[in-house]
């Protein structure tokens, strides 16, 4: 099934919304479908109705964390060097903000088709993490969903039953970001080796030993 | 009693014995554990059980789902931060005189999955331990192994004096901190009455030599 | 019942939900207790024997086996995959290796293709036994089953063992391939095994399948309708049981599963009956699979040799494959930026997701059922928590 054509169905089909197709270079050739977030309840929904698609089995969901880069840019800005105005280069970083990212794998079990890959990301990684919810459309979701909120931060909007799922929940930490510091309890290891190793020095030089 | 005495007593069908060899005996033979698994290695434990390895024969076959039963406790597998406070909690709850099989890598020092962020490195950071078997999984034979040395240990226990088991020494603890559920971690990360980080020189360790000092 | 051993177990009076005298019981099952195969809780709220309320609560095997992956390289996750379903690490091997593949664009020799069938399908044969034996040692016939089952289970286990080098963590495959090629006398060996089964499944069947006890704890119990399987997701045998024809490996064929000539069993009213009932044709199914797979495997090399195992670097890129391991649908995804390492790996649970619906199939049932009904579903914790 060509995500193409599927693309330009949902678009006639639900007006106003905006998709666009994320290519994949991989061998594996599963491109994926980004969408926005006012329209993805709809979106999901004419993808699970729709007579000649019926994608009724969301297989898989999940979080990706994409923290911000550092981007460096050149840039000429005018300055007033020795009375004269001059053009000057000057190198500018700046912080993106970075987002976290759900995906979604969807199959149809009626029509044994698949996958179809959605996406829909957040704004950024610390204030604006709310995602709609797709648990309405495919119950599928729910706990997977409960996990991504648990290890990556995203705010499903619509979840029926948003808690922690796989930590307790007094933990403050979203532990599967990118940016997570584990709490140091490398003391002792036997036999350290690699990372292990790494961790168990560090710590050493850290406390002295204890 | 002499030794040579009691074998030649023996011989002639005089069975002479003391009450410390008669109650380690009975102690040793009939260890009962907790059924209580954790992951991996729990699945090595039932094998243990059945048909082919057959612990029956070293009389600790009656595993007992409460922990008010049962005298051995064999951690099997991962123990998780989430987790370990239960773990605790359940050897807690085990009558005196207890014991621990700390069965596997993961329950030793948190073994494949030491990097976790929600595993705990060793069991024995908090309760203490009697047997450690090493292995991913350890197979059957080497937890009847960590058997038959629990049930040497228990024999050769002197009853009186400074070296008598925990449960006959009324200053002795025989509960442990529960560890909390804290915001990063669990509160206390360890119990430092039972565990301290042994003196290992690190530095050496990576070039492949032995790391004590 | 055996609820109220476990030791974690504490009690709470709620006035009833009918407005009656009754009051409502809670209680939280696990993580420590017997029937739940590992550490898994569920807060329940019982109105005398029935269940009115039952919550699921994760995460006391969570060892963050993705966040560790990321750290790994490809190769290095190998051995993780072995214990996620740590009954079936043949199968788990695949699931990743089949990702690896797809994500990287490797071709996977013939015969290697044909071990991979023999061993996935061995794998199937000892979960389900297994399975059947926990199912009933749940439900009270404490050993017999179970020892029947454990018995053949480690038949399959030493023909692992001098395969693999292991008997549960088999760490068996690799991209492009399989590990290592079958010694002497193995095929025979893997031939006497598969052909003694049959006998065995009869033995079984004779023992339990007509069994009055296992009947009535069974039929109507823990009904899951098709709608609600697919609409939640469910995989593997709990899905066919409700009557779904959804068999990935007739579904995608990955490797060379055209080949071969199955059948998928099928149930009807989608209980924990027809839940057992399935596994065990399955086994069936399994073993003329492997009947088959042992007569035809072709000789040839077990690896591809344009694939470097150690420093793979796959281009950026992402994939998602997924097999039909003995659980349901074990998938994996992968992103790749291009280092040594994945930047995300994730593993579709199968046993997370068919556990979802747990409170659906308990509620209205009394709370002994709860264990039957855990025992019919075949989850391991850690594939659940990763
Ligand atoms: S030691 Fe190995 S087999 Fe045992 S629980 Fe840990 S990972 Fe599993």
């Amino acid at each position: 099934m060509n995500l193409e054509t599927i693309k330009s169905e949902i678009e006639a089909n639900v007006p106003g919304c905006r998709l666009e197709i994320v290519p994949n270079n991989s061998p594996s050739g599963q491109h994926s479908l980004l969408i926005d977030h006012e329209h993805a309840l709809f979106v999901a929904s004419f993808l699970r109705d729709a007579a000649h698609l019926r994608f009724d089995y969301c297989s898989n969901v999940t979080g990706i964390d994409w923290p911000g880069k550092e981007i460096t840019e050149k840039v000429k800005i005018k300055k007033i060097l020795d009375g004269v105005e001059q053009e000057v280069e000057e190198i500018q970083k700046t912080q993106s903000a970075g987002h976290l990212e759900a995906v979604y794998h969807l199959y149809s079990m009626e029509k044994k088709h698949g996958p179809v890959i959605l996406r829909m990301r957040t704004e950024d990684r610390a204030v604006r993490i709310h995602l709609p919810s797709l648990t309405p459309i495919w119950r599928s979701a729910e706990f997977q969903e409960r996990e991504i909120f648990d290890l990556y931060g995203i705010v499903f909007d619509g979840h029926p039953d948003l808690r922690r799922i796989l930590m307790w929940d007094g933990f403050e930490d979203h532990p599967m970001r990118r940016d997570y510091v584990e709490p140091d309890d490398y003391e002792y290891e036997p036999t350290p080796h690699d990372a292990v190793l790494q961790k168990a020095k560090q710590h050493l030089n850290e406390t002295g030993g204890r | 009693m002499d030794e040579k005495l009691k074998v030649e007593l023996g011989k002639q069908g005089i069975f002479t014995t003391t009450l410390q060899e008669l109650y380690n005996w009975g102690r040793k033979n009939s260890l009962w554990p907790l059924n209580f698994g954790l992951a991996c290695c729990a699945i090595e434990m039932i094998a243990t059980t059945m048909a082919r390895y057959d612990l029956a024969r070293f009389g600790a076959e009656v595993f007992r789902p409460s922990p008010r039963q049962a005298d051995l406790m064999i951690v099997a597998g991962t123990i998780t931060k989430k987790m370990a406070p239960q773990v605790v909690r359940l050897y807690n709850q085990m009558a005196e005189p207890k014991y621990v099989i700390s069965m596997g890598a993961c329950a030793i020092s948190g073994g494949p999955f030491k990097q976790g962020y929600n595993v705990l490195k060793g069991i024995d950071r908090y309760i203490p331990v009697d047997v450690h078997i090493p292995g991913c999984p350890p197979r059957p034979e080497a937890l009847i192994d960590a058997f038959i040395t629990l049930q040497k240990q228990i024999d050769e226990q002197q009853l009186t004096g400074i070296g008598r088991p925990r449960h006959l020494d009324p200053d002795a603890p025989s509960e442990f901190i529960v560890p909390q559920f804290g915001a990063h971690d669990l509160e206390p990360p360890q119990n430092p009455d039972v565990w301290h980080p042994p003196l290992v020189n690190i530095s050496l360790a990576g070039k492949n030599e032995s790391g004590n000092d | 019942m055996s609820a109220t051993t476990a030791a974690t177990a504490h009690f709470t009076l709620k006035p009833s939900t009918d407005g009656g005298e009754g009051q409502l019981l809670e209680v939280s099952m696990g993580p420590q207790h017997p029937s739940t195969h590992g550490v898994f809780r569920m807060d329940v709220a019982l109105d005398g024997e029935r269940v009115v309320k039952l919550k699921p609560v994760f995460g006391y095997l969570h060892r963050n086996h993705e966040k560790i992956a990321e750290t790994e390289t490809y190769l290095g996750s190998m051995p993780y995959t072995d214990r996620l379903d740590y009954l079936c690490s043949i199968t788990n091997n695949w699931a990743y290796a089949l990702a690896v593949e797809k994500l990287a664009g490797i071709q996977v020799p013939e015969r290697a293709e044909y071990l991979r069938v023999i061993t996935g399908e061995l794998t199937r044969l000892q979960n389900h036994t297994s399975v059947i034996g926990f199912l009933l040692q749940d439900m009270g016939a404490s050993g017999t089953p179970l020892m029947y089952a454990f018995r053949e289970r480690e038949k399959v286990l030493d023909l692992f063992e001098s395969l693999t080098g292991s008997r549960m963590m088999c760490n068996y495959m690799r991209f492009g391939g399989c590990r290592a090629d079958m010694p002497a006398g193995w095929l025979q060996q893997a031939q006497k095994v598969v052909e003694a089964f049959p006998r065995f499944l009869d033995e079984f069947e004779r023992l339990l399948s007509g069994n009055e006890i296992l009947m009535a704890r069974t039929q109507g119990v823990g009904v899951l309708s098709k709608e609600l399987a697919v609409d939640a997701g469910i995989t593997g045998p709990m899905l066919r049981g409700s009557g779904v024809n959804y068999d990935i490996r007739k579904v995608d064929k990955y490797g060379i599963y055209e080949r071969f000539s199955f059948k998928v069993p099928l149930g009807e009213h989608g209980d924990v009956y027809d839940r057992y009932m399935v596994r065990l044709l399955e086994m069936r199914e399994s073993v003329k699979i492997l009947q088959q797979a042992i007569r035809d495997i072709p000789p040839g090399p077990i690896m591809d040799a344009k694939t470097k195992i150690r420093g793979f670097r796959p281009k950026a890129g992402e994939a998602y494959g997924r097999t039909e391991s003995p659980k349901g649908e074990l998938g994996f995804y992968l992103i790749s930026d291009g280092s040594p390492n994945p930047y995300r790996y994730r593993v579709r649970p199968p046993s997370l997701i068919n556990l979802t619906v747990l409170e659906d199939m308990c509620l209205g049932q009394n709370v002994a059922d709860i264990v039957v009904i855990l025992g019919s579903i075949d989850f391991i914790l850690g594939e659940v928590d990763r």
